[in-house]
């Protein structure tokens, strides 16, 4: 199996459905002569030709306008939002016709769309091209949430998400891009969405995360684990809908729960993580649930001092995880 | 910044007092030396001034629950003070609390169960206060109890006994229920051989000042080895001169003229003769008290008070007679006050009153000796080899047997006995 990055399996993907089903295209800012400005995309206009490989005006809501028409007609859009945060004018698009097409048409429509958005900071992108907005979206019946934070979920996911009759925001963590590698089947195959995956099995704690900071966990519990403490760590991979069953079964194999994201830490994905555990196995905790996340301000700060006071990294993680351990 | 008010100690032997009533509420202000509350202590019911001006922002003891000196009552955030613009400019939440003792957060903490310890220490029946926590603070982990389950760690003492399977348990549990046959009134199985309650029985509440005399009378009892004297005194003279002076003295002073003024002031000589009964017991020193405050025991419908004469060995007959009176009115009226309750050093008890002839009274510590004086009755008594007929009464003392002996308290009697004699036409009333 071929190690490859993070970035290389969200192309990988890409460029399979784009093989295998003739209805699949892409369009966004950039995507085409210039491949996308984390080089995504690189080579498919060669490769399918402009009338598949669409760089569209810099509109977000005319990205996501035209790729629910499309999809409404038989179509099986792969929209790009260049940034996470850009995403904000093409919400009315996306939550009011997207996310309730087939709702509101009493199942006679349907909406086949991916979005894609990198998202995320860590790299020096300060607020316009650092923040996560996932939270947003997971509260909105209709809309599948995914984020990824290995290459193999990566492809696996995204072709899921490809083949899904109905719309999925496929956030992508850009510090993962090329930081992140991993083995990857070159074969087809596909993740189900609303599955969350065990990373590590552990006895002592149990982490939940997503995205990059995920990988800070899993450092992290190599570093306990020279302590005496062994972590379970579950990947949420799907933010919405949760795999509430995984979420009970991980918290109650330790008892102890930690949840970890890079988003604010008020009304972020944790914030319901929580509640899932706090209704289903309150009785079988043994500490109170903790949450590591981002500082409630309003954005990633640009100063570099000041970005990696926003920014988790292993040793935070550690820290928490070590006093949640030792509870 | 928030202060708090505490349980005073309102008198020498008390060590806690019960909250009978809130005077106020959360949120209300009050003004320093406001009352806050009453506290019922050793029969009496006492308010609580406040210490600050401020807002009441806790209370902590609710009413009707007895709590020991020294208790947090409730927390007043005081008001600030003017003309310190500094301090108004600090946000007053960031110092909430600020005399909260480390150590007893630290207890509350280490007494704390998780849910999933509680939850696996019921499904094996494991004592949680035999188990040493590996966690913060010692608490005790979910992990300890696992570890405890499987066999990897024992619990402090006798592990085998504390560790059982759920269903051995439960078949205990099964098997003992027919043996807990209660009454349906929850009595405390201490107390298994009280009578069964008949339907036309009566169920008398008891008032917290019938709590404090019980408490009180059995800790008297309990704690000190009572020994008992009685001599035989005769005041023939005594009462031929009260009856020809009484009237008078009503219609002059506006009082009853009664015996126990010439008993109390017979006592009080006395005392000053033989300190050693006006004294305290502590474990490691008699305090031999140089005031002579005497108790005087009343009674009322449904309760004792113990109202205090000070300083009797200053006080004539009339003087005697007037603070009798007044403390009599007072208890009558329920207008005693803590002060008039407390400082006694030694209990004079006039059982005769209501005809008794023979008491054994209880000692009121911290008091070593009670004198009751009994009725007076005419008997035929042998004076010179002759039968008279005169007036004679019994004065009987209970005494603290770890301060005194009988030959002290012997004497004591005997002079009282010589004293109370002797009182007659020549002796003043003012």
């Amino acid at each position: 199996m071929a190690v490859i990055s993070y970035l290389e399996a969200v192309s990988q993907a890409l460029r399979e459905e784009m093989q295998r089903d003739s209805r699949v295209f892409v369009l966004g800012e950039d995507v085409g002569v210039r491949g996308g400005v984390f080089r995504v995309t690189q080579g498919f206009q060669e490769e399918f030709g402009e009338q598949r490989v669409i760089d569209t005006p810099l509109s977000e809501a005319a990205i996501a306008g035209v790729s629910i028409g499309a999809a409404a007609h038989g179509m099986r859009p792969v929209a790009e939002i260049q940034f996470a945060e850009y995403i904000m004018p093409a919400v009315n698009q996306i939550v009011n016709e997207a996310a309730k097409m087939r709702y509101r048409s009493n199942g006679d429509w349907n909406c086949p769309l991916v979005i894609r958005a990198p998202y995320g900071g860590g790299v020096r992108g300060a607020l316009y091209h650092s923040q996560s907005v996932e939270a947003m979206f997971c509260c909105i019946p209709g809309l599948k949430v995914v984020t990824p934070s290995t290459p193999y979920d990566a492809k696996g996911l995204l072709k899921a998400a490809i083949r899904d009759e109905d719309p999925v925001l496929f956030f992508e963590h850009k510090r993962c891009y090329r930081s992140i590698k991993g083995e990857v089947p070159d074969s087809d195959y596909t993740i189900p969405i609303g599955k969350a995956d065990i990373k590590r099995q552990g006895e002592d704690i149990t982490v939940i995360s997503y995205g990059l900071s995920l990988h800070f966990a899993l450092k992290a519990a190599e570093q306990l684990s020279q302590e005496g403490f062994s972590a379970h760590i579950l990947d949420l991979r799907t933010l919405y809908p949760l795999d509430k069953e995984s979420i009970v079964e991980a918290a109650r194999k330790t008892g102890k729960v930690l949840i970890v994201h890079e988003d604010n830490k008020e009304g972020g994905v944790g914030a319901e993580v929580a509640a899932v555990i706090a209704e289903e196995c309150l009785y079988e905790l043994d500490a109170p649930i903790k949450r590591l996340c981002s500082p409630d301000v309003p954005a990633m700060p640009y100063s570099l001092p000041m970005e990696k006071f926003f920014m988790l990294n292993p040793d935070k993680v550690y820290q928490a995880m070590k006093e949640l351990a030792e509870l | 910044m928030v202060k708090k008010i505490v349980m005073p100690q309102l008198g020498e032997s008390v060590t806690e007092g019960t909250i009978s009533k809130w005077l106020v509420n959360v949120g209300d202000k009050v003004n320093k030396y406001d009352p806050v509350c009453e506290v019922l202590t050793d029969k009496v019911n006492a308010e609580v001034p406040s210490s600050f001006s401020g807002t009441i922002t806790e209370i902590v003891v609710q009413e009707d629950e007895t709590v020991a000196v020294g208790t947090l009552l409730c927390c007043i955030e005081e008001e600030k003070q003017t003309g310190t613009p500094v301090e108004s400019n600090k946000p007053a939440a960031s110092v909430p609390y600020e005399e909260t003792d480390d150590s007893t957060m630290q207890s509350a903490k280490q007494q704390r169960y998780s849910p999933a310890v509680l939850k696996l220490a019921q499904d094996y029946n494991l004592d949680l206060s035999c188990i040493q926590g590996s966690g913060t603070a010692g608490r005790i982990t979910r992990r300890d109890i696992l570890q405890i389950v499987q066999g990897k760690k024992q619990a402090e003492d006798s592990p085998a006994q504390q560790i059982e399977s759920p269903s051995q348990s439960l078949s205990q549990a099964a098997a003992s229920v027919p043996d807990i046959a209660l009454p349906s009134e929850s009595f405390d199985a201490s107390s298994a051989d009280h009578s069964n309650i008949h339907q036309a029985d009566e169920k008398i509440p008891v008032t917290g000042i019938r709590k404090t005399i019980a408490k009180r009378m059995v800790q008297s009892k309990q704690e000190i080895p009572h020994a008992w004297l009685m001599v035989e005194c005769d005041v023939t003279n005594l009462v031929s001169y009260r009856s020809q002076i009484k009237e008078e003295f009503k219609k002059k002073e506006g009082l009853q003229l009664t015996y126990l003024p010439f008993f109390i002031k017979s006592v009080a000589e006395t005392l000053k003769e033989f300190p050693i009964l006006n004294s305290q017991w502590t474990d490691n020193h008699i305090i031999a008290k140089k005031a002579v405050h005497i108790s005087i025991a009343v009674a009322t419908e449904n309760a004792l008070f113990v109202p205090v004469i000070k300083d009797a060995d200053q006080k004539s007959i009339f003087g005697l007679a007037k603070a009798i009176d007044e403390m009599v009115t007072k208890t009558r009226e329920g207008k005693l006050t803590q002060a008039d309750l407390t400082g006694g050093t030694f209990t004079v008890n006039n059982t005769g009153s209501f005809g008794s002839v023979l008491s054994a009274p209880i000692i009121n510590p911290p008091q070593v000796a009670i004198l009751s004086m009994e009725a007076i009755v005419k008997r035929p008594v042998v004076i010179h080899n002759m039968i008279a007929v005169r007036d004679m009464m019994n004065i009987c003392l209970s005494l603290d047997h770890r301060v005194l002996d009988g030959l002290v308290c012997g004497r004591f009697l005997k002079r009282v006995k010589q004293k109370i004699e002797s009182y007659g036409t020549d002796i003043g009333l003012y």
